[in-house]
């Protein structure tokens, strides 16, 4: 028999069988995550399921960050009835202002190498970048996960993302991604795993696999998978405790396919409004005005994007009249280390809003929702029309350099020019 | 187990991502499908709802409920009376969510499927077919696997945990 991918090696320890591309496996879950806009539903199918318990409350998460703070009248209750059921079932619950699920699920060492994570929320593939099987999955799925710790999955096949080269100064994971989203289109990982892997693979810090990982859904992908390495032990070091129990792909693993990128060769790209595959190399679109700049989500709302942002805004030394910075930090933890370094007084001095961590700007679930007609620039993943609320908004989508290149001059800008245009 | 069902197409085009079937602006004022469903693909025509008609099929193109993971994206168009959707492809968590709710997911080749065509939809273990009584014609969609077949044809996800409490080897 020929040998295994990252996934096939995952699902096969997760459903205790040998299991290969196209075979439908039923698989014990490590952990399950909701959101306070995913589990109100899921509740609803718990109790039509006729169910009273959950199978393993340790193995259970719930995160208020799409509704944080509660933004109208009837989505309070839905947290309400979140924290009752948590509270009567003993599940832990990551309350409003902690932080994007997606971030919490890493930071807290829930997302383990080797493990199978689901997650009701599509950006769950995030966790991909600590060697774990992440995926997304709807209420329904994670109501019957709450009640049996299982999941029927369909074992994916797998693209080879073979990583060479390294990145030019103001280019950042971002850009990869986004290339990455041009190059294979909104479907063309559709139903697929995607195994980021090579030389620029290994040189990207977990911070920056996790913005990959993260942006593997929008190509359609199952699962963004990295393979763990002393950079995933470090970051886990503190985080999760015991032997690590990474996988990695046999030398002789079946690919439907691999894809080269030479990193060397990618530049500052945007995502044009309303297609997250629809691309553009930053010269075609300098000089576009922007009215709000949004730097945060599971994508774009780290310490080290904020920090990427921070300076070239302190370069800047302005905010452009007229443009609303809004900063979103992913987590309590990303917030507390960006007041602790003096990051967040400085910007607040020139003017920008920092709101407190959860992602409702990104899916227009809370404010701040763009005024009509409004040009946004987003360290977000997805531009779709009326996305952030709004339908007659256009959104682009760049890393945090070039987002905030763009809020220093008030047009789409090369992050690369700050040096000296910007001053 | 096999599912039939007869009814008139409903196209809408590609890339048709969950906000746009139903924008995620619109679930933190209700998660009642029964309400959603009057704001069904409003980003793209706001009198677009009220021209569906229950029993219609949805027939879309390529990579059909990409995007968010929302299940109110399946709900609201079960609730509008809508039993199938045909598309060349789907995002697979709109799959997933839809054979859970009874929605009865079809890949196949949709192209020339026109507006109003009267489909006849057959779901059985060795594969799907779908016939275009206009065109008279008759398209072969991808089979689904057994466990699949099985939730569907005992009406969805909670029917079927109902009745077994687990996932069992149909």
């Amino acid at each position: 028999m020929p040998g295994k991918t990252i996934s096939e090696k995952i699902l096969s320890r997760a459903s205790r069988r040998d299991a290969r591309a196209g075979d439908l496996v039923v698989c014990d879950v490590d952990v399950a995550m909701g959101t306070d806009a995913s589990v109100p539903m899921a509740l609803d199918y718990f109790e039509q399921m006729g169910a009273t318990r959950v199978f393993d409350a340790t193995r259970l998460v719930f995160v208020f960050d799409h509704y944080a703070a509660a933004p109208s009248a009837a989505t309070f209750p839905l947290q309400a009835r979140v924290r009752a059921f948590a509270s009567r079932h003993g599940v832990v619950v990551y309350d409003c202002g902690e932080g994007v699920c997606h971030q919490l699920m890493v930071e807290s060492g829930r997302t383990r190498p080797g493990g199978l994570i689901v997650g009701a929320d599509s950006h769950s593939v995030t966790g991909g970048a600590l060697n774990a099987f992440a995926t997304g999955i709807g209420s329904s799925d994670l109501a019957a996960t709450m009640i049996s710790g299982r999941i029927w999955l369909k074992v994916p096949d797998t693209i080879a993302v073979t990583l060479t080269g390294r990145t030019a100064s103001g280019v950042f994971p971002k850009d990869i991604a986004l290339a990455l989203a041009g190059r294979l289109g909104a479907d063309g990982a559709a139903y697929q795993a995607m195994e980021f892997d090579g030389p620029g693979a290994s040189d990207l810090e977990v911070e920056d696999r996790l913005v990959l990982s993260n942006m593997s859904v929008e190509m359609g992908a199952k699962a963004g998978i990295f393979r763990a390495d002393e950079k995933t032990a470090s970051y886990l070091a503190s985080r999760l405790h015991g032997p690590l129990d990474p996988v990695e792909p046999d030398r002789d693993a079946v690919y439907a396919r691999t894809v080269n990128i030479d990193l060397s060769e990618i530049g500052p790209v945007v995502a044009m409004p309303h297609q997250v595959d629809h691309i553009a190399v930053i010269g075609e679109c300098v000089g576009i005005p922007v009215h709000m700049v949004f730097i945060g989500t599971c994508t774009g709302g780290r310490a080290r994007d904020i920090r990427q942002a921070a300076e070239v805004l302190f370069a800047g030394g302005r905010i452009a009249p007229g443009v609303h910075l809004v900063i979103a930090p992913a987590s309590r933890q990303v917030e507390t280390s960006l007041r602790v370094d003096g990051t967040f007084d400085r910007l607040v001095s020139m003017g920008a809003t920092i709101l407190p961590p959860g992602c409702g700007p990104c899916c227009g679930t809370s404010p701040p929702v763009p005024a009509d007609g409004a040009n946004v620039i987003s360290t977000a993943n997805r531009n779709f029309k009326a996305r952030m609320g709004r339908a007659t908004a256009s959104i682009y989508l760049a890393s945090p350099a070039t987002c905030a290149a763009s809020a220093v001059t008030g047009r789409i800008t090369d992050p690369r020019e700050c040096g000296e245009a910007l001053r | 187990m096999n599912i039939e069902l007869e009814g008139p197409a409903f196209v809408v085009g590609d890339d048709i991502n969950t906000d746009y079937i139903i924008s995620s602006t619109r679930k933190k004022e209700t998660l009642d499908p029964g309400l959603l469903k009057a704001f069904l693909f409003e980003s793209i025509d706001p009198g677009m709802a009220s021209s569906i008609r229950a029993g219609a099929i949805l027939v879309t193109g390529r990579n059909f409920g990409c995007g968010s993971a929302m299940e109110v994206a399946v709900t609201a168009v079960v609730a509008a009376g809508i039993r199938a959707v045909l598309a060349q492809s789907f995002a697979r968590t709109y799959y997933r969510n839809a054979i859970n709710n009874g929605l009865i997911p079809v890949e196949c080749d949709t192209r020339g499927i026109v507006n109003g065509a009267q489909l006849h939809v057959l779901l059985d273990p060795a594969g799907a077919r779908v016939v275009d009584r206009t065109r008279g014609c008759e398209v072969a969609g991808h089979p689904l696997p057994a466990i699949m077949l099985q939730i569907l044809s005992e009406g969805g996800l909670v029917p079927y945990f109902r009745k077994h409490h687990d996932f069992v080897t149909p």
